[in-house]
């Protein structure tokens, strides 16, 4: 059956219960079962898509948002929100003299190219980019070795067997209210196969990936090392996205086959609202891997963006031997409030997980480290170590560790550590002392103590990052 | 080089300088002395530019220029240095590091490029020897978990290592032991010359027995009451401030 069959097939089973036409590009704000259908039908779904959505949408309806994490912000109104526009069409501006100076500013700091930071902006440059012919480039090489690199949507189409057979696999829709969201009304998102033995030669990243560039709210990225493979891939850029979407719930999942290892980096900079904490993104994301024997699974995350982020890249060590890391930078400023940290999940034998989280709390901020380490019956000799530490700037913010442990074997060695530092008036003054200015000091102390986990980052994402944490810290102490 | 004209400043609004004079020339050193809480740390900050400090008359003047105006990185770029009295712990930043910075940053405001690698090192290596500092020290953390005293030695290795125009020793000697004492005491008059000069605040003469002053000031109530030469500071070891609190009483 050809798709358009299918397509048509599915498409007799839709009843628009609203007024308006297939061919419009934004939905009317709300969310009911229609809208599901009607997303299903925008994105060219095939069945077992539009009826995974809809279990989802069900599910949805009888979950409540999670109360537990150390945030606090006035009701989402889920009726209140736009689930599907068209990639931002009408949002474009005209030119950079329409952004905000404040992004623009930013943008100038870190040194990115004009047609980059227009690409960034949303600016109508389509053709200019020479990203494009990057990326065609890139496809081609990637292809000949047999590695999968398109959208999900493409995916979908293209490679429903594997979507079939590991969408939800990792996070299944029922896992939490908002991962049970995004499956019911994801628009686009990420997909990657790397094939047996294969090790994929370059940095997979979304930001070559233009066409994926705009998925916006919930999105939605997959990525499966075969046996043996590696990929390396990075997710966002180092500068602000401008984005008017207030709530975001991505899912991630890794899938690692034996003996592969998957390293997913992270530099997230979405707008993190006002000195004064007005606007600003709600990012609630399930991140999480699976490792068979032997396989490796290793997030790194800068966070640096949105006023909320509700995010645990998580591992299931499932296979023997299989090792999983986190290593985490969550810088938050002026009235941000950030609930992150990891869950590590040790079933297999020998398995060993890592995890290194380093939070910045400055202005009135709140900064939460949560992290669960569960080692099962099973896993004899697993090992944990975790390190966790906060740095204030100022006295007015906060800095929070929760870790929790859940031990079923004797046989595991498991070791934590905690400090915490503060960065006050009396250091940066110490620092001007030696000639050094305010804003260097702050760089300074900040990329010293962030260093392990910048480490992890390709190189020219590292410079950059470490750029991104003294821009969102100017002025945030004395 | 330095003159401070009746200077008043106050913290949380409480007068705690009130009326200070100061000459400092080149090639001079000048020991303050003065019974705890008499403002001797406060007159430091003010000279350094700390901030929470309000100047609220009299004027200092740098080679001519109204230090008053500059911030704290810029006067320690025009060559002031202060030793702390309680140096602070910087996390995350290795004295190394920490030094490399100062030193790009101070050559950067004068417009010269930062110091080749090779140069860095060996100043380091020079400088740690001259305050019998092991070269080890200086990849930790600047402070962190140094004792008192190697807190102090810290203190000195940096002005060593800047070489500034003005040095103001802040305490330095408080929890040295009498051989860190003569080694702290040693480095600082080799770097004593003729451009240079040293404001040291202590409260024990056996400091002075180390670095000669060209002058001793007794500061007493945020002023500075009595100046003389080094004989001032044996007169104030044997007999204590009990006969200057009297002179004062007397006025
Ligand atoms: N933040 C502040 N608020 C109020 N008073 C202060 C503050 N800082 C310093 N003072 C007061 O100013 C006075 C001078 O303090 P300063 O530290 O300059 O004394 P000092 O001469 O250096 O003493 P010591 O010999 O003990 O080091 C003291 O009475 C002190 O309590
Ligand atoms: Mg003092």
């Amino acid at each position: 059956m050809s798709e358009d069959i299918i397509l048509d097939k599915i498409a007799g089973d839709y009843e628009w219960g609203f007024s308006t036409d297939i061919d419009m590009d934004t939905l009317p704000k709300g969310l009911n079962e229609d809208v599901v259908k009607f997303i299903s039908k925008k994105k060219n779904d095939p069945t077992f898509m539009l009826e995974w959505r809809l279990k989802a949408y069900k599910h949805w309806l009888t979950l409540e948002e999670p109360q537990w994490a150390n945030i606090h912000h006035p009701p989402i109104d889920y009726q209140d929100a736009i689930y599907y526009a068209a990639p931002r069409k009408e949002n474009k501006l005209n030119s950079l003299e329409d952004l905000d100076p404040k992004i623009k500013e930013t943008y100038e700091k870190l040194g990115i190219p004009l047609v980059e930071q227009q690409f960034l902006a949303g600016v109508a440059v389509d053709a200019v980019m020479d990203s494009v012919s990057v990326v065609t480039t890139y496809r081609e090489k990637l292809s000949d070795l047999g590695i999968i690199f398109c959208s999900i949507s493409e995916a979908i189409k293209e490679h429903p067997e594997l979507v079939k057979k590991y969408l939800g696999s990792v996070v299944p829709y029922s896992d939490n209210f908002f991962a049970a969201l995004n499956s019911a009304v994801f628009s686009d998102g990420s997909f990657v196969y790397i094939p047996k033995g294969v090790r994929c030669p370059m940095e997979l990243s979304t930001y070559f990936r233009i066409n994926a560039a705009n998925t916006g709210q919930f999105e939605r990225t997959l990525i499966i090392a075969d046996e043996g493979a590696y990929v390396s891939y990075l997710e966002g850029c180092t500068a602000p996205m401008r984005d008017e979407n207030q709530l975001h719930a991505a899912v991630v999942e890794l899938i690692a086959l034996d003996n592969a290892e998957i390293k997913y980096s992270t530099v997230q900079n979405w707008y993190p609202g006002d000195k004064n904490g007005k606007g600003g993104i709600y990012n609630f994301v399930t991140k999480r891997g699976i490792c068979g024997e032997n396989a490796k699974i290793s997030w790194t995350q800068v966070e640096t963006g949105s006023s909320i982020t509700w995010k645990y890249p998580s591992v299931i060590l499932k296979g023997d031997n299989s090792i999983g890391e986190f290593y985490s930078v969550a810088l938050t400023n002026n009235y941000q409030q950030a609930d992150t940290g990891t869950k590590m999940i040790h079933l297999g034998k020998n398995t060993k997980s890592r995890i290194v989280s380093k939070g910045i709390s400055a202005g009135h901020s709140q900064n939460s480290y949560r992290g669960l380490v569960r080692v099962g019956k099973s896993a004899d000799n697993a090992r944990n170590y975790s390190q966790c530490d906060s740095l204030l700037m100022g006295d007015r913010c906060g800095a929070h560790t929760f870790p929790y442990f859940d031990i079923k074997n004797k046989n595991a060695t498991v070791e934590h550590e905690a400090t915490t530092s503060k960065i006050g008036e009396d250091i940066i003054f110490y620092c001007g002392q030696r000639g050094i200015s305010e804003e260097d000091a702050v760089a300074l102390i900040v990329n010293g103590y962030a260093k392990e986990v910048l480490n992890q980052l390709p190189m020219e994402f590292a410079v950059e990052a470490q750029k991104l944490l003294a821009i969102s810290l100017e002025g945030s102490v004395g | 080089m330095l003159s401070i004209k009746n200077l008043k400043a106050k913290i949380d609004n409480k007068e705690i300088l009130k009326g200070i004079n100061l000459e400092v020339k080149p090639g001079e050193v000048h020991a303050i002395m003065g019974p705890n809480g008499s403002g001797k740390s406060t007159l430091a900050s003010v000279l350094t530019g700390r901030e929470g400090y309000e100047v609220t008359g009299g004027e200092i003047t740098y080679d001519g220029k109204n230090l008053l105006e500059l911030s704290a990185e810029d006067r320690a770029r025009a060559g002031i240095f202060l030793a702390f009295q309680y140096p602070v712990e910087i996390p995350g930043v290795s004295t190394t590091n920490f030094m490399k910075t100062a030193i790009n940053e101070i050559r950067k405001s004068k417009g010269i490029a930062p110091m080749s690698a090779g140069e860095f090192l060996k100043r380091l290596k020079d400088k740690a020897a001259l305050v019998e500092l092991d070269v080890e020290m200086t990849k930790r953390y600047v402070n962190v978990g140094f004792s008192g005293g190697e807190k102090k030695r810290n203190e000195i290795f940096q002005m060593a290592m800047l070489e500034p125009r003005l040095g103001i020793l802040d305490e330095t000697d408080s929890g040295l032991d009498i051989d860190a004492l003569r080694i702290v005491a040693n480095g600082v008059n080799k770097l004593r010359n003729e451009n240079n000069a040293f404001v040291v605040i202590t409260h024990y003469q056996r400091l002075l027995d180390y670095i000669v002053p060209d002058f001793v000031h007794v500061l007493y109530k945020g002023k500075i009451v009595k100046s003389g030469g080094k004989e001032l500071a044996y007169q104030l070891e044997e007999e204590g401030y009990d006969w200057i609190k009297e002179e004062q009483t007397v006025k």
